[in-house]
């Protein structure tokens, strides 16, 4: 110190000044290292997250497909009890008229080839049709799980039979479909166009995306007012005093409260006090309001602080009103900050799974909720229910599931970035 | 600058316009403005000087009421503009603050188009019935501030893109447009370069013709070129106040020629 305030030059090349400058080089060279590993590392684990869920549910993007000629005669369809007649049998009758020559016992494996509800897709055509008694109705219906496992690649044909899920006289059954040119892969559009099912070939996520739909929506149209609301007010009306700092404090400690918390008030009160109905995308949709809600007031009061207080003085200078103040200079210039912050908590709303379990959005649910208050699932508790299913076909299904709701993840942080890109002013 | 000039420089004022008797200022425990009598008169320039923390901005910024929007400020004393006290029950401070604009030490005018930020105040108070009126409220508007030439062709660009003394010139604009009869100025040369400054304050010399201007500046040689009389303050005390010549050439308090002498501050 006393070097430098007498005014000594220093010398720039003396040993301990350059040992000084490299070990500051080798402390910034390290640093970027550092930093570049960790980049390095979170996109490896992400890369390996999405090719290991693509690997296992691209197969599920697409479903085995048998074309059946179904004789429908009249001596197992009376045109007066169309519904009561015996379609199990015209399944069979069908089976044994595309091979003749099979046994008894092999058009019993044959028959049950096509997934189950072959028989109730020939019958709703036939009641929309009864002209079609007589006649020879083709239909174009999945075969059933294990059937399109073994078309899929999924079962080993060198497995020993005990241990395999397909028999050999089942597996030589299926083959000789396969040489008749009777059997396809298709794109799987029920997996998003039917509702849940028992049967995974037939499984799909429409009533988990509608759900997933009310249940963002409700909370969307409840948590975006009241917390713009909350934010406007504490930002800029609230005098600074003890108590607003509590109810700051409390708004932050509100915003790191487990999800499942959240799940059990939502039962005790939504569910046991107000007596909403029970697995209502409705009701999911109000807890997880109460969950984005502190996401939202603070990605808001954040956007609202980094307004320039010059706007504000300059409104209020010429004789702006607070209001005035706010609505037309303050919240414009703090929306793409609030509107990133809401995208960003509905988006972790919507992956949200365990407040969802507790509400019983994780019920077995056959039917897509025609209101909010129908009963449903929503995607991450249809995710839930589809990986603790024990048939193999859910395996792919659960993976194809979850790339549907990160593809909505992805659109939904995309938006929020556009957004913020397109209407960011900057001074 | 050419004393005995200044000195003998003639000086037109008009009526009180406003009067402050034993004006005090708090912020929390601090007693930022103490017993300040002042009488600021109309279609006159008024300068505030003194050193930084001298409580100069402070005390203008009781003239419209902008301490309001401070926490924990507390004005006392009596401040009144034509006689009404200005911190009376009645006094609406958002009616106050369009007769009493004010002008920042930064340029800070809305990121909004030319037009809407000079249109923002008539529009809001109501003063224009029809687009036409608006129109030539902003027109001018634009043209008191020496703007109308260089903004005319782009009214409709966003006015954050002007340069920093076309800015200001472009806040001077909106705080007129609401015909105030008092313009306060905060340091408004401090962030412009020297033509900036002299355009604004030829500007200044030209609105005193119809407002009341009171302008706070860190600059003696500005006070001594654009004001007719000065107030020195000091540790928040109002020191001196008298007409501008007499201020510079011939001070009657040891402060104020210690401070104008570059002694203190």
């Amino acid at each position: 110190m006393t070097d430098i305030s007498t005014g000594t030059a220093q010398d720039w090349n003396a040993p301990e000044v350059r040992s000084n400058l490299r070990r500051r080089h080798r402390g910034e060279r390290w640093l970027r290292g550092i930093g570049l590993a960790a980049i390095l590392t979170a996109f490896a684990v992400l890369v390996i997250l999405l090719g290991s869920l693509t690997a296992s549910g691209y197969k599920a993007f697409s479903q085995t497909f048998i074309t059946l000629d179904v004789p429908v005669s009249a001596d197992r369809v009376k045109p007066d009890r169309i519904a009561a007649a015996n379609w199990r049998g015209v399944m069979q009758d069908a089976v044994a008229a595309m091979f003749p020559d099979a046994t008894d016992a092999e058009r019993k494996v044959l028959a049950a080839i096509p997934s189950s509800v072959a028989q109730f897709a020939v019958r709703d055509r036939v009641l929309a049709d009864p002209a079609l008694i007589g006649q020879t109705v083709t239909v174009s219906v999945p075969v059933s799980d294990p059937f399109d496992q073994l078309h899929k690649g999924l079962i080993d044909r060198a497995t020993p039979e005990e241990n395999r899920r397909l028999k050999d006289a089942e597996i030589a059954a299926f083959d000789r479909l396969v040489e008749a040119g009777k059997v396809a892969l298709r794109p799987n559009w029920a997996l998003v166009t039917s509702a849940d099912s028992r049967f995974p070939e037939l499984a799909g996520l429409r009533g988990a995306l509608i759900g997933s739909f009310y249940a963002l929506l409700t909370c969307f149209v409840i948590s975006f007012p009241i917390g713009i609301g909350a934010a406007i007010y504490l930002e800029e009306f609230a005098p600074k005093n003890r108590l607003s700092d509590l109810i700051e404090i409390n708004i932050n400690n509100l915003a790191a409260v487990p999800s499942v918390v959240f799940g059990l008030l939502g039962l005790a009160v939504f569910l046991g006090w107000f007596g909403l109905p029970r697995s209502a995308p409705f009701v999911g949709g109000l807890v997880l309001a109460l969950m984005t809600l502190p996401t939202i007031i603070i990605a808001t009061r954040a956007a609202l602080k980094a307004v320039p207080p010059s706007i504000r003085e300059a409104a209020l200078g010429i004789g702006a009103s607070r209001q005035q103040v706010v609505f037309q200079h303050v919240l414009p210039l703090a929306m793409p900050g609030i509107l990133t912050g809401t995208i960003i908590g509905l988006a972790q709303a919507l992956g949200e799974t365990a407040p969802l379990l507790l509400i019983g959005m994780n019920a077995f649910i056959t039917a897509a909720p025609a209101t909010p208050f129908d009963a449903a699932t929503a995607l991450p508790t249809q995710i839930f229910i589809w990986a603790d299913s024990p048939e193999r076909g859910f395996v792919s299904r659960t993976s194809a599931a979850i790339l549907v709701l990160l593809g909505f993840l992805i659109l939904m942080n995309g938006l929020a970035i556009f957004l913020r890109n397109r209407f960011e002013r900057r001074w | 600058m050419d004393d005995a000039r200044l000195a003998e420089r003639a000086v037109t004022t008009g009526e009180v316009k406003i009067s402050a008797r034993k004006a005090q200022v708090y912020y929390g425990e601090t007693h930022a403005i103490r017993d300040v009598d002042v009488d600021i008169l109309d279609k006159t320039v008024t300068a505030f000087i003194g050193p930084s923390g001298c409580g100069k901005s402070t005390f203008l910024r009781c003239l419209n009421r902008m301490n309001d929007t401070i926490p924990n400020c507390r004005v006392e004393g009596r401040i009144t503009l034509d006689g009404e006290d200005i911190y009376d029950r009645s006094v609406d401070p958002v009616q106050l603050r369009a007769r009493v604009g004010m002008v920042f030490q930064k340029p800070n005018p809305f990121p909004k188009s030319i037009y809407e930020n000079v249109a923002y105040g008539p529009r809001i108070h109501g003063m224009a019935r029809t687009k036409a009126d608006l129109d030539q409220i902003v027109e001018s508007c634009l043209r008191r501030a020496a703007l109308w030439n260089e903004a005319k062709d782009r009214l409709d660009e966003p006015g954050t893109g002007l340069s920093g003394g076309q800015q200001q010139r472009l806040c001077i604009a909106r705080a007129i447009a609401t015909s105030p009869e008092v313009l306060l100025m905060d340091e408004p040369c401090s962030a412009l370069d020297p033509i900036a400054t002299a355009q604004v304050e030829e500007l200044i010399d030209e609105l005193r013709a119809n407002f009341s201007v009171v302008i706070v500046t860190h600059s003696m040689q500005q006070a001594a070129r654009v004001s007719q009389r000065t107030a020195f303050f000091h540790l928040g005390n109002l020191v001196e106040y008298g007409e501008t010549g007499q201020i510079f050439t011939n001070p009657r308090d040891p402060r104020t020629e210690s401070y104008i002498t570059g002694r203190i501050g």
